[in-house]
């Protein structure tokens, strides 16, 4: 169902692969119905960044270490890394025009 | 000529049954999703009271398969927020989020309402971190750890008792000194020995902002006046819902808490604008009723095309088949 431009995170590979780069990473669960609304958008991000950003899900329900290093206590969350730090949280659904606009403000630095 | 004959904005059971009966009427119905696509069925787990399935149907599943049968039947189902209407030129005129606008004869406003903050704003800030409007989301997060849900109606206690298959210790705090919810779900919530009430108090603030995750909440008893502080990791907001109307102020007519007036079955102020679902109902809210509302809104806005078809509104075409 997940286009293959997204990425797959787990607990063992986020350090390395949040490390260069702009890196979106969206943190869901099956059982979660917003996240279920969301996937589109992040498929959509994918292609879209395709090339300039990484953009990646994290299951929740299979690696509970990352979420609770960011003290994500809610999804859908999406995080923002740039060159390894954090630099922006979303919490909940928003518009795919915000998130390319927050993506595109980190890629024009 | 408009882009389309019928738009609709929203797509929970109303939405999407408009959408359905439009489509069968040979409409060719637009239905543009907003933001929390599916509406608030997304947000619940076991649905049990939808006539037909009888052991219950999940709340996204039962979405899933409305949006599905109504583009079955030629409704086209669009991602995308509308921004802005113009309801007071013909045809009206919609803007997505994306820059996009399109015209339509007819609107059908299905936008529900969204769960309501407490007015606080120490809670909104922390929303994702320890705040939560949705149970069946985030109560994964909360295992083994004591937290509370704020309200005292059926989705509350619905919330409270779900939330006890993870928390170690749920704390129901209540403005009232009797629950709003329905006698099953009161039933429920009572037995449940991981439920505690706390009676005729309101949340002040929520702690702490500066930590940036929850510790606690404060809570002022409204007879007393007496403030106590609980440490707890999460609070669960159930406190209803406000309409989802600011598209439309000042455009078509509003009751004085927001919600679309409707008259004649779902007419609105503006003739070839029609509502459904919670959006214009703060009584019934149910799944069921907005989704026959929903059904109402397509015929009528049907009829409504007709008269523009035959060049007559259709207050006149109907004069001179009586006459």
């Amino acid at each position: 169902m997940a286009s293959e431009k997204v990425k797959t995170f787990t607990d063992n590979n986020f350090d390395d692969e949040t490390s260069k780069g702009v890196v979106l990473v969206d943190f869901w669960a099956e059982w979660c119905g917003p996240c279920r609304r969301l996937a589109p958008t992040v498929d959509a991000l994918a292609s879209e960044f395709d090339g300039r950003a990484t953009v990646a899900k994290l299951n929740v329900d299979e690696n509970p270490n990352v979420p609770g290093r960011f003290a994500v206590r809610g999804i859908p969350t999406l995080l923002l890394f740039k060159e390894g730090q954090l630099a922006e949280t979303i919490v909940g659904l928003r518009a795919k025009e915000d998130i390319a606009q927050m993506i595109q403000r980190h890629l024009g630095d | 000529m408009a882009d389309r004959r019928v738009t609709i904005i929203g797509s929970g059971p109303a939405g999407l049954t408009a959408a359905l009966y439009s489509a069968r009427a040979n409409l060719k119905p637009l239905l543009v999703e907003g933001l929390e696509a599916g509406g608030q069925l997304m947000l619940t787990t076991m649905v049990e009271n939808w006539p037909g399935f009888r052991d219950g149907i999940m709340g996204p599943d039962l979405m899933t398969e409305m949006r599905v049968q109504a583009e079955r039947f030629g409704a086209e189902v669009i991602q995308g927020d509308v921004v802005r209407v113009d309801l007071q030129n013909r045809p009206f005129t919609l803007t997505l989020a994306n820059g996009t606008s399109l015209t339509t004869d007819a609107l059908i406003i299905a936008t529900g309402a969204s769960a309501r903050w407490l007015e606080i704003g120490a809670d909104r800030k922390l929303s994702g971190h320890g705040v939560s409007t949705c149970a069946t989301c985030d109560g994964y997060f909360f295992r083994g750890r004591p937290i509370a849900v704020v309200g005292g109606g059926d989705s509350a206690m619905e919330e409270a008792v779900y939330l006890t298959k993870f928390a170690s210790k749920v704390t129901v705090v209540h403005r009232r000194d009797t629950l709003r919810a329905s006698k099953i779900m009161q039933d429920k919530a009572f037995k449940n020995p991981k439920i505690e009430f706390i009676w005729d108090s309101e949340v002040v603030d929520v702690l702490d902002e500066g930590k940036g995750e929850v510790t606690g909440i404060v809570v002022q008893n409204l007879k007393t006046a007496q403030r106590t502080t609980m440490p707890l990791d999460g609070v669960f907001i159930a406190i209803g819902h406000t309409p989802n109307t600011s598209l439309f102020v000042g455009q078509i007519e509003l009751d004085a808490n927001g919600y679309v007036r409707t008259h004649s079955g779902s007419r609105t102020s503006v003739p070839g604008v029609f509502a459904a679902g919670d959006v214009q109902d703060h009584v019934y809210r149910q799944a069921i009723t907005a989704a026959g509302s929903g059904c109402m809104a397509a015929i009528d806005a049907e009829r409504y095309v007709e008269g523009l078809a035959d060049h007559h509104p259709p207050e006149a075409a109907t004069l001179q088949t009586t006459s």
